[in-house]
């Protein structure tokens, strides 16, 4: 993966820059010494590492504003950074970049139940925004699997979404307002508690801006009343054409469950090898929860199974208690755990027309045969947004360039059928240059065109989401 | 100006000289925008439509009726329950599915379901230079460089005229029940409807008319889904509401009827005055509804969207004072106000250099947003 060259002149500073940076901040968050720099080398697109010039922590919106706008008086990148878990290299830093990470900011700033929303600084973890209106039954909607650890910061900038998001839906439609400071140190406010813009919908621009346009710093989310229950039901076939036709028939039968995930067999044996959830021998498992009252649990799950039993299923489990759900989320949840445990992996995130899963899937195997490296499939089959995990050993010299290129190949293969290159991860590095699979130029001119507005001078995470050549241009000029 | 391709469009915005009016149906008065007209109702016809997929895609100048009765035909919708704007606005001719997204036009269920912008999947518009777009696609999830499909739905057509519009339907519950409480002030039901905003029963519309069909004040919370479990959450709510002596409405035309009156603010019709609508946090809606003095209120969203029927020429953003947190948009207002709340000076800078680098020369709708 190729980065732009370093500026010399912003490394030639390096020492001035510091010191401006110190004049703002308290010493210890301005992290310049080599080997704690080391800390921010990469996000959890691990294969690309490079150390920054320096990093900073600040505590509040005006330290954020302060840093900015030495930043862009010195013409340095700076790459904003939550929890570092980006899968697609968002958060990696260029050698001439200061990394500007928002973990000191973690407050709550306000709860409000009667107009359901809180308001938080962006630093705070997605699991933790739950946790602080859990008390009144409450919950924050949008749940990537990495909750624990992942900052509201990035999945805004990720616009991410999760397991629930077929019902709930992802970051974009539960996030109400932002506070974010420009490239110049310009605070801005988008949105607030009330719904929808009075003008512009820049709020809806910036999310899944990927750090691109602004430093986010405040966040008022929607939060909602947790449903009376919900419960899992696991049914296992024998083709993936035909978990994929039931996929199908549920949605068109209008029952909306909140989940429905899809595992195909590589990942079935790895996570049964892995956490021993007694899986049933299968080609295909689909794993759908629905929610509310143990009455209406009842009558949704009866129209699935119904459903389901339609396509001659091999097993259906239908948790009867807590217990058994727990079992049969399991294994699901630990699926990327079981892949770190037999190899190398790298997780795309192609979305596709629900349609056109069957078809995908057999051309997925069929071009992991001819590449010779191992793919599972585990995805959120509501939403068509597909996970292949593809299996490598990155010790062995030629593997990780035989997995970029096969991964390249699935994410063009999901633009072909009328999907895209990533439906929750965001482009980052990873997909950077394959944007052009699915954008015109004049489509990539219009997307930069926005960045040309929030930050003419290109400092703002550059190196990311357009193709270096594509934006070539645009960093020469704010270079000089 | 009628063009009838995507091409065809490109090639008239390139040439164009002067100001364009972009008109889908023209289901509305175009504001104070001027200029030569622009239709896109010979850009028509749904492209794609994937029930099972929940996908619809259709071209811009689509009438808004076409969409529907396709979407029944397979027993689906548009979630966001888009209003139709003919009686509040005295207007006639067939709504576009372009003008809806252009104006993100979402009704009742917004609450509950999102707005427009919230099930729009992916564009294709020309912009103010001729430059064909696309953006986003028609997949359910997908975070493929920047959305700028958020970014044209409710721009007005001052970035770019809208050509295709691909868009997430949902299926059409079984069963919907609405309780209807009656004899409340705006002080007494916000509070009501954000009780049932916060409840676990999933409530579709929760909305206050105080002055109903009848004459006398209306509270409506709206439930939906399968029969069984409606009635469920209808005997909660109730169970929850009993002070106020709640009447179930199930009768499906009925109810209908009742949250058509809410969506299209039917009490307003026919009467003069400036018709105003206020986006603003629930809680604040009765102090908020005080202070406009208006001669008609309804109050939808559990209170976070007020309309105010108000004397011809006041000034809304003035009655609702400087610490006001929201926007108020003067839908039919006969005065020179502007129409769209003016935004702070950095934002508003924002909103100017789009418009600068999608409509150069500035000739889609000018003057109507900024
Ligand atoms: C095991 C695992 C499972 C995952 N599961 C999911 C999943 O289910 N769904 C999903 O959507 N994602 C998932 N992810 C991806 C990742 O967790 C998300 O993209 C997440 O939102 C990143 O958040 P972060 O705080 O770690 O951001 P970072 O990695 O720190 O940064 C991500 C991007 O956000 C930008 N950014 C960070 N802070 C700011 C800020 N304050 N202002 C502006 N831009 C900022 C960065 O520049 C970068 O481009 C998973 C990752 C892992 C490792
Ligand atoms: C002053 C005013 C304010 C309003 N405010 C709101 C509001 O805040 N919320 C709301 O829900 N409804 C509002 N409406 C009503 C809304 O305009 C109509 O309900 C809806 O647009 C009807 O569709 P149409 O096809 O008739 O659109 P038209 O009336 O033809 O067009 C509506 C708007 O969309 C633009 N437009 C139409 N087609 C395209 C296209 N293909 N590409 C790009 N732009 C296009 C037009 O230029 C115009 O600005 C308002 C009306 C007025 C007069």
């Amino acid at each position: 993966m190729q980065m732009p060259e370093p500026d010399a002149r912003v490394l030639s500073r390096k020492a001035e820059i510091v010191a401006r940076l110190r004049e703002v901040l308290p010493a210890d968050a301005v992290i310049d010494d080599e080997a704690e720099t080391r800390a921010y080398e990469c996000d959890a697109l691990t294969a690309y590492r490079c150390p920054p010039l320096c990093a900073v922590l600040p505590a509040s919106t005006e330290e954020v504003s302060a840093v900015l706008t030495i930043c862009h008086e010195e013409g340095v990148p700076v790459v904003p950074r939550g929890s570092g878990t980006s899968l697609a290299g968002g958060a990696l830093p260029t050698a001439d970049s200061v990394i500007l990470g928002v973990a000191r900011m973690n407050e709550v700033l306000e709860t409000d139940y009667e107009n359901r929303f809180i308001r938080v600084q962006t630093g705070r973890t997605n699991l933790s925004v739950t946790g602080a209106v859990e008390e009144e039954d409450f919950f924050y909607a949008p749940d990537p699997s990495s909750q624990l650890a992942c900052a509201i910061a990035g999945n805004i900038a990720m616009n991410s979404g999760g397991a629930h998001c077929l019902k709930y839906g992802v970051t974009t439609n539960n996030l109400l307002g932002v506070t974010m400071v420009l490239m110049d140190g310009t605070v801005i406010e988008l949105g607030g508690a009330h719904l929808d813009p009075g003008g512009l919908d820049l709020l809806g621009l910036v999310c899944g801006s990927e750090g691109q346009l602004g430093v986010v710093t405040e966040a008022t989310l929607r939060i909602l009343r947790k449903p009376e229950g919900a419960r899992p039901v696991l049914i296992a076939f024998n083709s993936n054409e035909v978990a994929g036709e039931c996929v199908s028939d549920i949605i068109k039968a209008g029952v909306l469950p909140v989940a429905i995930e899809f595992m195909d067999r590589p990942c079935i044996v790895a996570c049964e090898a892995f956490a021993k959830a007694g899986y049933p021998d299968c080609e295909a498992l689909l794993i759908v929860e629905v929610e509310g009252s143990e009455a209406e649990i009842a009558e949704q799950l009866g129209l699935i199974t119904q459903i389901a039993r339609r396509h001659d299923p091999v097993e259906l489990r239908e948790a009867q208690d807590a217990d058994e759900a727990g079992r049969i989320w399991l294994g699901r949840k630990s699926a990327f755990g079981a892949m770190g445990q037999i190899n190398d992996y790298m997780c795309l995130d192609g979305t596709i027309p629900v349609s056109a899963l069957p078809q995908v899937l057999r051309r997925i195997s069929e071009l992991s045969r001819e590449i010779g490296l191992e793919v599972a499939n585990v995805f959120h089959a509501g939403d068509g947004n597909m996970h292949p995990l593809i299996l490598f050993n990155a010790n062995q010299p030629g593997e990780l360039e035989k997995c970029e290129a096969l991964g390249a190949e699935i994410l063009k293969l999901c633009v072909e059928v009328g999907g895209c290159l990533t439906g929750e991860h965001g482009v980052g590095i990873e997909k950077r240059d394959l944007m052009s699979v699915q954008y015109a130029p004049a489509d990539l001119e219009a997307q930069m065109a926005v960045k040309d507005v929030f930050d003419p001078g290109w400092l703002l995470n550059p190196a990311k989401v357009f193709p270096l050549a594509v934006s070539e241009a645009r960093r020469a000029v704010a270079a000089e | 100006m009628r063009p009838e391709t995507e091409t065809e469009l490109a090639e008239m915005i390139r040439d164009a000289s002067g100001p364009l009016r972009v008109r889908g149906g023209g289901t509305r008065a175009v504001g104070r925008s001027a200029g030569e007209v622009l239709e896109t109702g010979a850009m028509s016809g749904i492209v794609l439509h994937e029930p099972g997929a929940l996908t619809l895609v259709a071209k811009a100048g689509t009438p808004l009726a076409e969409i529907e009765a396709a979407l029944e035909a397979e027993g689906q919708r548009l979630a966001f329950e888009p209003m139709d704007h003919r009686g509040l606005l005295g207007t006639d001719g067939a709504p576009t599915i372009g003008g809806v997204a252009a104006a993100n036009v979402s009704g009742p269920r917004r609450v509950q379901a999102g707005a427009c912008r919230d099930f729009m999947l992916g564009v294709r518009f020309v912009d103010g230079a001729g430059r064909v777009v696309s953006n986003g696609g028609r997949v359910m999830k997908n975070v493929t460089g920047y959305d700028l499909v958020k970014l044209m739905a409710g721009s007005w057509g001052t970035l770019g005229v809208m050509t295709e519009i691909a868009f997430k339907v949902l299926p059409k519950p079984a069963a919907t029940a609405t309780l209807v409480l009656a004899g409340l002030s705006p002080e007494e039901a916000v509070p009501v409807l954000s009780q049932a905003l916060g409840s676990p029963f999933d409530v579709s519309g929760a909305a206050h008319l105080p002055e109903g069909p009848k004459g006398g004040p209306l509270t409506l919370v709206r439930i939906e889904g399968f029969a069984d479990s409606v009635a469920y959450r209808g005997g909660r709510l109730s169970e929850l509401f009993a002070r106020h002596q709640p009447v179930v409405e199930t009768d499906a035309a009925r109810g209908a009827a009742l949250w058509k009156a809410v969506r299209d603010v039917e009490s307003f019709h026919g009467k003069p005055g400036d018709v105003w609508r206020i986006s603003c946090t629930p809680s604040d809606a009765p102090a908020l509804a005080a202070r406009l003095g208006a001669e008609a209120l309804v109050f939808d969203w559990g209170g976070g969207l007020i309309w105010a029927l108000l004397p011809e020429g006041a000034d809304a953003r003035d009655r609702l004072g400087a610490g006001f947190r929201g926007h108020a948009t003067a839908v039919r207002a006969s005065g020179d106000l502007p129409t769209f709340q003016p935004e702070p000076a950095p934002v508003a800078a924002l909103s100017a250099g789009l418009r600068a680098r999608f409509d150069p020369k500035g000739l889609l709708n000018p003057g109507l947003m900024a």
